[in-house]
């Protein structure tokens, strides 16, 4: 099958690769880049496991054609945790055990960076409401919710800029 | 009455005072998944790694005249494709503890004729992914449509087509179980409240399928295979009888599991393919369900059951009697049996003193995709139908649901039920206190009435269950006369080793991380022994090969279990510190007594060796030993369980087989609004009672998470099959699974009465929410339906059936 070039930016690193035009984005990530913190859930765009931000927005990579992502700016879960120190979000899942099988984690974090990077002091209603865009089969988003309240309020206070992490 | 022996185990003496358990620790797990290195199934790849790709059936019930591989192995990428047929003489058939397992033979891949809509018929395994699917399409299968078998009822029928022809019958089991003066009870009740209920299937649904990733060795004949899928170590023969193979020829490596809620436990169908194909194309070989197969073709749909109910009572509201007939729709084959229905039989009086029981399951047969395990395991349908016929007889009487409740609670323990089960300890006034002071009972009594005055219809639901944990396996097997068995010990174990520096690992057998905590429960509990960090405690999983005995996860056993392996294991590993700080002080071994982290002489505490001062001694300096002394500091347990009984011979009593069971009141207030049917939450209060905790906000994880289940169960998840037997529910579009919106954050309490039989006095709790919740949400969305004399019995409580019921009943069109 005939392939196309395309040029990533993946959590800050430009990659210039050569794909079928019917490869998913997130087979992209997790097969030529070798990102498995994203994860395939339901496979039709619903259950929001696959979520990474393209140029600050969320999208389900799952429904997304990689050649559809050209020259796009792509955040992935990787790029969240600074060598050994955690995001402040990642902090705060754990903390507030904000999972529990970890396998929507990735990306329902990704949708939580985006929440907090449009609004820095959601209220938790507000954070309830954005984050029924992902599926957690485990926890029930109580704490996911608390933890995101949390986060807000450490990348407030100025212990950690969110978007210094995530550029 | 049959007499039976009931020997109870001594009573442990807990701990006063406990450092590291009960203490809400940070999990030790979540740095990695919190950073998207899970490690799951599909992160794994193999040098040579091959893909493959199932086709499904689309007709729930046909003959297969033919199948035409021909394009689909010329096409791109293709290595292998492998028909049922094919597969049938490739592999053995898969593990089934069903009854008469012969006349219902269960294949990786149909053979003749396919039984449910998404059943497998051929296999192809291609460089990827993407290619499989291609080559899919290229399979050219002849059916011959037979009438499907849909309605469970209608299966029953002499003239019914049948599932499985050797069988001769759609019923697979069919048996009725009196314990007590059932009759009697009966004929002395002042009132007899009867019901027909309907629980619809669901299913876990975790957000990561079950897949296997295989290895074979062409050298030795043998396998490696990695599986989110677990429970291999002590039944691992049946697996490798199924890939034609020695037991002792195949590792089985567990992977962590996206979720499981049951639906993982012992899913022996994509390891079989994997395996097979990996044999046939003499690569590894992964298969992966993608999101239609784990609807579709899961072998883990939940339970699918009519009632018909009788329940004898006093004219006070005391129950003395219960009756129940169920029929369960099982699917196209039954690979547990009806230990669903063990299961429902180890708590079917829920926390009442009801003197008798009958009870009467038909397992039945349709061409629908097969049940297996879904968190509560059958037990979960018990408590719903226990609570809604309890309900009924309370408004029937015209009782409080609380006070009727409290008429019936067992007070005194241990107490035996009417089916032999015990149940070791409990205190559910002081849980049912906790649940209404919590969810502001009186409080919301009062907004009811206001609100009905507005023509608003507000409901309070409560609920008092139960919450079997540690199962033993003679509840897949009291059913039958024949073949009898002596009492299953269902072992768990743990390995603990500390090294030269003093550092615990501890190995554990048929566990995987499945998001419950094992790590952090088993690092809480070793920190407990050995006055260590839990953090700093490392936890392996071992594979089957070199795998002590185990049973696995299930049934709400591993912290239990894990407890007494780790208590175990503990207890020799002092026991060999000791003599060697012993030598090392030059004290007698009985004046040392651990404390802080080492041994000291009793009361000079200047006289003392830490563990790791101890454990470099035994490590590398043996010979300063004596003779008999090894080197090392490693220490084994298998723990058996604790406490089962055998059963009687005409199974009057089925003695103890799940004795520690956990208790919980649930008070969900909801808002129905009658003009549309949908259902919203005003306020949930939760209080569970399961023994003492390990991590209290773990089990609060269980109680939310369990309980956002149970919503999906009693509002919103059915697998729907049509008349015509097509599946309609194949996507989450169709399936809906309860977001963010539709869950409440719950009011959590916990109530700890600690067992008397087990280590530190735990007992299990990981099903949760799910045990209580359908229960009760449909408790309360009857209050609230009451003035409008809609009572429902079906499940879930879709917006379609709640308008069917008001309608019904004369409100609106």
């Amino acid at each position: 099958m005939s392939t196309r070039e395309i040029t990533l930016t993946v959590n800050g690193r430009r990659t210039t690769l050569s794909v079928e035009p019917r490869k998913l984005l997130v087979d992209v990530l997790r097969e030529d880049l070798g990102l498995v913190g994203t994860h395939i859930g339901c496979e039709h765009g619903v259950c929001g496991t696959c979520t990474v931000l393209r140029d600050g927005r969320s999208i389900r990579s799952c429904t997304t054609f990689a050649v559809q992502a050209d020259g796009a700016d792509i955040r992935t879960v990787e790029g969240l945790a600074q060598g050994p120190e955690l995001h402040p979000l990642q902090e705060a899942f754990w903390e507030k055990q904000g999972l529990q099988c970890g396998y929507c984690t990735p990306g329902m974090l990704m949708r939580c960076v985006e929440i907090l990077e449009r609004d820095p002091d959601p209220t938790p209603q507000s954070v309830r409401e954005q984050i029924a865009s992902n599926l957690c089969r485990c926890t029930g988003y109580a704490t996911i919710t608390e933890a995101v309240c949390a986060a807000a309020e450490v990348m407030r206070s100025g212990a950690r800029a969110g978007t210094e992490v995530a550029s | 009455m049959t007499t039976v022996d009931r020997p109870t185990p001594p009573v442990r003496t807990h701990k006063a005072e406990r450092t590291w358990v009960g203490k809400s620790i940070r999990r030790v797990e979540d740095p990695r998944f919190l950073r998207g290195r899970g490690g799951y199934i599909a992160d794994l790849v193999l040098p040579g790694m091959l893909h493959a790709a199932v086709l499904r059936s689309p007709h729930p019930h046909a003959r297969i005249v033919s199948i035409d591989t021909s394009r689909a192995e010329a096409a791109p990428g293709v290595h292998a494709v492998v028909t049922g047929a094919q597969a049938a003489e490739l592999t053995d058939p898969l593990p089934d503890f069903g009854p008469n397992p012969a006349a219902h033979t269960w294949r990786c891949l149909a053979v003749d004729k396919v039984r449910y809509v998404g059943e497998g018929v051929a296999v192809v395994v291609a460089d990827d992914r993407y290619l499989a699917e291609d080559a899919l399409e290229l399979i050219d299968v002849e059916y011959e449509p037979l009438p499907p078998v849909v309605d469970p009822l209608a299966a029953l029928a002499d003239d019914a087509p049948l599932v499985h022809e050797p069988l001769g019958s759609n019923c697979a089991y069919d048996r009725t179980f009196e314990f007590g003066d059932v009759a009697g009870d009966f004929e002395r009740a002042d009132v007899v409240v009867t019901d027909q209920l309907r629980w619809h299937r669901s299913g876990g649904q975790p957000l990561e399928t079950v897949g296997a990733v295989a290895e074979h060795d062409p050298a030795t004949g043998g396998f490696r295979v990695h599986t989110n899928s677990l429970s291999f170590t002590s039944y691992l023969f049946m697996v490798a009888t199924a890939l034609k193979i020695p037991a002792n020829r195949l590792d089985i490596v567990p992977m962590p599991a996206g979720g499981s809620f049951g639906s993982k436990l012992f899913v022996t169908k994509p390891l079989v393919i994997a395996a097979m194909c990996a044999r046939l194309t003499g690569r590894p070989v992964r298969y992966l369900e993608d999101r239609v197969d784990n609807m579709a073709n899961c072998d883990h749909h939940g339970s699918d059951r009519h009632y018909d109910v009788r329940m004898a009572l006093t004219r006070d509201g005391k129950i003395t009697a219960i009756d129940i007939d169920t029929v369960d729709d099982y699917g196209a084959y039954i690979q547990f049996g009806v230990g669903h229905h063990g299961n429902a039989l180890a708590q079917v009086v829920g926390p009442y003193t009801i003197g008798s029981v009958r009870y009467r399951v038909r397992a039945v047969l349709t061409n629908k995709n097969q049940q297996g395990a879904y968190r509560g395991f059958g037990s979960e349908v018990n408590n719903w139908m226990l609570e809604q016929m309890v309900d009924k007889a309370a408004r029937e009487l015209g009782m409080d649901p609380v006070e009727i409740r409290r008429r019936n609670f067992i007070r005194s323990f241990p107490h035996f039920i009417p089916t032999g089960n015990v149940y070791d300890s409990g205190d559910y006034d002081a849980v049912l206190d906790k649940t209404l002071e919590l969810g502001r009972y009186e409080h919301w009594r009062e907004v009811q009435e206001q609100a009905r005055a507005e023509g608003r219809y507000i409901g309070i639901g409560l609920i008092t269950a139960q919450e079997r944990s540690v199962f033993s396996a003679t509840e897949f097997w009291f059913w039958f006369d024949e073949p009898g068995a002596p009492v299953t010990s269902m072992p768990e174990s743990v390995t603990l080793k500390v090294d030269a520096t003093g550092a615990i690992t501890a190995t554990l057998y048929s566990c995987a991380f499945w998001g419950n905590s094992p790590e952090t429960m088993v690092a809480q509990l070793v920190a407990e022994e050995f006055d260590c960090d839990p953090h700093d405690v490392s936890v392996v999983y071992q594979s089957s090969k070199n795998g002590l005995p185990a049973t696995g996860p299930g049934g709400s056993r591993t912290t239990v279990m894990l407890a007494g392996a780790v208590e175990g294991a503990s207890a020799k590993i002092k026991e060999k510190a000791r003599r060697a700080a012993a030598h090392l002080l030059e004290a007698d071994p009985d004046d040392l007594e651990w404390r802080d982290g080492g041994f000291e002489v009793r009361g000079v505490p200047e006289k003392r060796k830490t563990l790791s001062e101890i454990a470099i001694m035994l490590h590398l300096f043996k010979h300063s030993f004596d003779e008999d002394v090894e080197s090392g500091l490693e220490e084994s347990k298998v723990f058996d369980h604790p406490y089962t009984t055998m059963p009687s011979a005409d199974r009057k009593d089925l003695g103890v087989f799940y004795p520690f069971m956990g208790h919980a009141c649930h008070l969900p207030v909801v808002e129905v609004d009658v003009e549309t049917g949908v259902v919203t939450f005003l306020d949930y209060a939760a209080v569970h009672d399961c023994g003492t905790l390990v991590n209290p906000r773990s089990l609060a994880g269980h109680i939310q998470g369990g309980t956002a289940q149970g919503i999906g169960t009693a509002l919103y998840e059915e697998f729907v099959y049509g008349p015509d037997g097509q599946l309609q529910t194949t996507s989450y579009l169709d399936y809906p699974i309860p977001t963010s919106l539709e869950v409440p954050e719950l009011k959590i309490g916990h109530v700890e009465t600690p067992s008397p039989w087990t280590p530190h006095g735990i007992k299990g709790g990981g099903e949760g929410g799910r045990m209580m919740a359908p229960a009760a949400i449909n408790a309360a969305v009857n209050d609230a339906l009451a003035p409008l004399g809609v009572r429902i019995t079906e499940l879930p409580l879709t917006p379609d059936r709640i308008r069917a019921a008001l309608r019904a009943a004369g409100h609106g069109s």
